[in-house]
């Protein structure tokens, strides 16, 4: 009888993949898909070896390498990866999808790049999938009514040998968005927004569920936004109910089922929604209306106002550890407490990563700097497709000419400055908008300031060489 | 390694939402093995200026005032911390460096979720501690004072001089991991029957997750 009682979107997903319930708790669950990039993957597969284990299910996984390329020179190839122990690491990945017969996008590959970008744009995320990868950005593929999860690099291990996971059941959340979001508010600024209402671990321990008018006016690009930066609230998974859109989006592409598996497969998906009488343990309720285009003030994903309020008071800061740690935030930022962030200027802009590195992005982008200029004083300003497709999308669509024109690098798809981890990377001090998801110490290069906001934001800032309200400016996206 | 009972001076780490980039920073993150993270973690708090993975520990700068620097917490194997520890990016390799460090255990009000399970993989294990007993063992070791825990996985009670026992909440099969240091794989694995029979009528209902087919 549990079929009838009514369960969230979550539950369902749960319960579809339960391979066997633990006493204590900790039940071992199926994994449809394991997506694997060049960063987390080394020690596992070395650990299947040293064990003379195999992957339970090659066909499982699909790989692409990110972090560590170059977005430039890649006609190189792997010869273009300067740092020789991330070439290593880059050729390792070859060498163990070659020995483990796993399918791989590999430097030279069209279809190289962002995991969290190339596994949506093949169809290999589907609905009502389990689907893990070694990086905590995972939660992107929520947006598909998938349940999706970061996990560490043993667990990587440990469902490449058994397919499976072992773990607790989280509780649930869902975050009800009512209303539409205002001209220029993006769903960027949605998740920054919600970040700082729940709070950096507001959501540890839970799986979170976005609903609500605003949530399905979204495209599958601001969904993948949204349910990117989950875990900067602490949740593991975020997902969106299936409807037309997600139908829309996957119809035609690679992996995705055709024929009449596809027609059956839709049958299946329109049931990935909550019951209408599920109960979440926390609720969250706002509306899309109130919501400005914000920015983070702070080195965390929480520490985030509106573009048109003050940076708070360290001592307006709710408990000792709290005023503390605002008060490091501001001396790290080189930021006053009630100072305003509109007008302050910038040194740097960077537009990509697996936040906002898809095509809806660079339209964006392009639609705020056509006929502009990157303003003098910033001294780089670059655009970083998440994809080898989506960056001859883009191409095939002259953004890329909108883009250089305007004074933008235009770059080879990857992580890039997100992570810093290639020779992208944000000088000390320097000032940078980003459109990426974190804004710790020295996650964009050591020293450097990260400034977190929507791609057009981020564009109106390059032009203006200052940030802006983008409600003002002229060529709303 | 197994976990049975540890007694350890403590090393007071006074910050809330302790990052896993802070924790191992992103070009350390280029190595391939599972070891030698132990002089990385940590490295902005640590040195004076960041290094990259060839760089010798002696053209390191430490800085004095770092609590990881001080002589009296050198032996230490407990680490404490404030709340949302180890957040953000899953890297293991942030606990590889703690583990390295010479660390087994860490206490603090709450954990990163990724980090948590990344700590039970590699031996390390996290404890859960209500913030006002964390902030007493913070008070206890403020100043010159050296405050020593002890801690006991069989039954999850941590204790320390002056206070009474206090409880820790662990899952019986990690528990039962840490004491006799068993691979998850292999515990897994026991199933393996019960996995292929799943998987059998998993394919049957839903055959488009099954593959990459289509290429």
């Amino acid at each position: 009888m549990l079929s009838q009682t009514p369960q969230t979107l979550y539950d369902k997903l749960w319960q579809r993949h339960l391979v066997s319930a633990g006493s204590d708790g900790q039940d071992l669950i199926y994994i449809d898909r394991h997506i694997v990039h060049e960063v987390t993957s080394a020690q596992a597969f070395e650990g299947l070896r040293h064990a003379n284990r195999r992957p339970w299910r090659s066909d499982s996984v699909l790989a692409t390498p990110d972090h560590q390329v170059p977005t430039d020179n890649r006609s190189a190839g792997i010869s273009g990866i300067i740092d020789p122990i991330a070439r290593i690491q880059v050729t390792t990945l070859d060498d163990n999808c070659r020995e483990f017969g796993i399918t791989q996008f590999d430097i030279n590959d069209k279809r190289q790049g962002i995991v969290h970008v190339v596994s949506p744009e093949q169809g290999a995320t589907l609905p009502g999938m389990t689907l893990v990868c070694g990086d905590s950005h995972t939660s992107t593929h929520g947006a598909f009514a998938t349940l999706a999860q970061g996990i560490g690099t043993s667990e990587v291990e440990h469902v490449l040998a058994t397919q499976c996971l072992r773990q607790r059941k989280s509780k649930r959340m869902r975050i009800w968005v009512e209303g539409e979001l205002a001209t220029g508010v993006t769903a960027k600024d949605l998740i920054l927004h919600i970040i700082a209402q729940v709070g950096s671990a507001g959501a540890t321990g839970f799986a979170v569920e976005y609903a609500g008018p605003a949530i399905r006016a979204l495209s599958m690009e601001g969904r993948m936004t949204l349910c990117n930066m989950s875990i900067e609230m602490g949740a593991r998974c975020g997902m969106v109910a299936f409807d037309d859109t997600t139908a829309d989006y996957l119809q035609g592409r690679p992996f995705a089922p055709t024929g009449e598996l596809w027609q059956q497969a839709i049958d299946d998906w329109y049931s990935l929604q909550s019951d209408s009488d599920a109960v979440f343990d926390e609720e969250y309720r706002l509306d899309a209306r109130s919501v400005a285009p914000q920015i983070s003030w702070g080195t965390k994903p929480d520490q985030v106002i509106a573009i048109n309020d003050v940076v708070p008071l360290a001592e307006h800061g709710n408990s000792a550890v709290q005023r503390q740690e605002w008060q490091r935030a501001l001396a790290y930022m080189g930021l006053q407490g009630g100072e305003s962030i509109n007008n302050l200027s910038i040194d740097q802009v960077f537009i990509g990563s697996c936040t906002n590195g898809r095509i809806e992005d660079i339209r964006d982008v392009a639609r705020m700097v056509e006929g502009h200029q990157v303003a003098p004083s910033v001294q780089r300003a670059m655009v970083v497709p998440g994809s080898g497709l989506v960056k001859a999308q883009a191409e095939a669509e002259g953004l890329d000419k909108i883009i250089r024109a305007a004074g933008f690098e235009w770059r080879d798809p990857g992580c890039s400055m997100c992570n810093a981890m290639n020779p992208d990377r944000l000088p000390s001090q320097a000032r940078c908008a980003s459109t990426s998801n974190r804004n710790f110490e020295g996650r964009q290069g050591d020293g450097g300031r990260t400034h977190l906001v929507s791609p057009a934001m981020a564009a109106a800032a390059a032009i203006a060489g200052f940030f802006v309200d983008i409600r003002d400016w002229p060529r709303l996206c | 390694m197994p976990l049975t009972q540890l007694t350890s001076i403590v090393t007071p780490l006074d910050r809330a939402n302790v990052d896993t980039d802070v924790i191992m920073p992103k070009q350390y993150l280029k190595s391939i093995s599972r070891f030698g993270y132990g002089d990385w973690a940590f490295e902005p708090w640590r040195y004076a200026s960041a290094g990259d993975i060839d760089t010798p520990k002696a053209e390191r700068t430490p800085l004095a005032e770092c609590v990881f620097n001080q002589p009296r917490f050198a032996n230490s194997e407990i680490l404490l911390s404030r709340e949302n520890f180890g957040c953000g990016s899953s890297r293991e390799h942030a606990v590889w460096g703690i583990r390295d460090m010479g660390y087994r255990v860490i206490i603090a009000p709450s954990f990163g979720d990724i980090f948590y399970n990344n700590c039970l993989n590699n031996g390390l294990l996290p404890i859960r501690l209500c913030t006002e007993h964390v902030e007493q063992l913070f008070l206890r070791s403020q100043g010159n004072t050296v405050l020593s825990v002890s801690v006991d996985v069989s039954s999850c009670q941590l204790s320390v001089e002056g206070m009474p026992a206090m409880t820790f909440e662990l899952a019986p099969s990690q528990q039962q991991r840490l004491l006799i240091g068993q691979d998850s794989i292999a515990q897994t694995l026991d199933e393996a029957d019960a996995i292929r029979a799943f998987e059998t009528q998993h394919k049957q209902r839903f055959p488009w997750c099954f593959g990459l087919g289509a290429q």
